[in-house]
């Protein structure tokens, strides 16, 4: 079946944006040690990434949903938890456009990072114990022979594609906090 | 003063402060009811049959009670801002966890009063059997309801500096109470539908202590960086 081909698509975004959201934390806890803004940055660029690439997964997983069965919303676990992530990260961008002082933004978005964090992988566990109690499709078939060779190929393409993506979001975090920093200095002169 | 009367210094101070103006109880009361209203108006609760009603008790319950809680926890910090009265909390020689607690214990207290009320007249308006099995119905609507809390709480610390915080709180608190919302809606619908507590309904309750435990502790680590930066 040419849909179940979609999981060098959705497997590969998912995987990346998991690591996304590991360096997210990392760089919080850095952050929380070291008052750098620098971790900061690098925290909310791994987030805006990992959203990215967690949206890609769950497009990804809805268009096979559909050619696989005929419709667009199964509440397949994988799908449905990957959702509820989402949200959970999409939250933290939220509070990151609302607060305004950069230092005060950047420890309550630490904060809420570790707290996104830690609730990935309950909603995981959640979402999966609750479709268990109905029969659902798998997502997770065994993978056919000649398959794991181009997975791994596309998981690493993503992986670099993140990284890219990482860098470029760096960059332009780093700009703008120095900006920042230029006109705060100017006010004061 | 030792950890635990500061804790029950902060939540007293609360509690009296609310019992006095009332501003949130009440306003947290009067939502769970008008939403319990107009839940039977969506699913016509006179002609629904007694095995769909009880499947979907516990999911109407928990919405009410997380909507009408926002409404107590949005005031908790908030509060303390004329008189700049929170920077006197901070400043005050009281462990910063104490205060966390306090104020969450205290957070607990209202959110639970107000589930107290509406659930004999969810029963009433619904014809559920809610008290078949009371104590392990209480034991869910406690810990489900301190998960709201600890969440709605160091949420609100986070927000209470934000312009935006009546429309911040709900949206930070709603997705990551996902898990725990899921497990307390889907024990109060067995517990209601008279199943006791077994393996299946267990794993959820272990669901939602696990929840209560990790996001307590973590918020007492946390709540130094929250509070002073």
């Amino acid at each position: 079946m040419p849909a179940a081909k979609m999981l060098f698509l959705y497997a590969p975004a998912g995987f990346a944006a998991m690591l996304g959201f590991v360096v997210a934390v990392a760089a919080s806890v850095l952050f929380l040690r070291t008052k750098a803004l620098r971790f900061d940055t690098l925290a909310a660029s791994a987030t805006e990434v990992g959203l990215v690439l967690l949206t890609a997964n769950i497009v990804a997983g809805v268009v096979w949903s559909r050619a696989a069965h005929a419709v667009w919303w199964t509440w397949d676990p994988a799908i449905a938890s990957a959702l509820v992530c989402a949200l959970v990260y999409a939250s933290y961008l939220m509070l990151r456009r609302a607060v305004e002082e950069p230092s005060q933004r950047a420890a309550s978005c630490a904060v809420w990072s570790i707290f996104c964090f830690l609730d990935a992988p309950i909603v995981v566990v959640a979402v999966y114990r609750w479709r268990s109690q109905h029969p659902h499709p798998a997502l997770w078939a065994d993978l056919p022979a000649g398959w794991p060779a181009p997975l791994a190929w596309s998981t690493a393409g993503m992986f670099a594609l993140a990284a890219l993506l990482l860098a470029v979001r760096l960059r332009q975090g780093t700009a703008r906090r120095e900006q920042d920093l230029q006109r705060r200095m100017g006010h004061t002169i | 003063m030792d950890y635990l009367r500061q804790f029950w210094v902060v939540s007293v101070k609360d509690l009296r402060a609310e019992f006095r103006t009332k501003e949130a109880i009440n306003a947290s009361l009067a939502f769970a009811l008008v939403i319990l209203v107009l839940f039977s108006f969506a699913f016509d609760a006179a002609d629904l049959e007694e095995a769909a009603m009880n499947e979907i008790s516990g999911g109407l319950l928990w919405i009410a009670f997380a909507f009408a809680g926002t409404l107590v926890l949005n005031r908790s910090f908030v509060r303390e801002l004329p008189n700049d009265c929170l920077d006197g909390l901070i400043a005050a020689p009281i462990s910063r966890s104490a205060l966390f607690l306090g104020k969450a214990f205290a957070n607990f207290a209202l959110v639970l009063a107000v589930e107290m009320i509406s659930l004999p007249v969810f029963g009433i308006f619904y014809h559920v059997r809610w008290a078949s099995q009371f104590p392990e119905l209480l034991l869910v609507l406690v810990l489900g309801t301190w998960g709201v809390t600890v969440i709605g709480t160091i949420t609100s610390a986070l927000t209470v500096n934000i312009k935006l915080r009546e429309v911040m709180l709900p949206m930070l608190t709603y997705p990551i109470l996902v898990p725990a919302l899921m497990s307390a809606m889907q024990l109060t619908t067995r517990l209601m539908a008279g199943e006791a507590i077994g393996a299946d309904t267990g794993m959820w309750l272990k669901m939602l202590i696990g929840f209560d435990v990790i996001y307590t502790s973590v918020s007492l680590i946390l709540i130094e960086v929250v509070l002073i930066g």
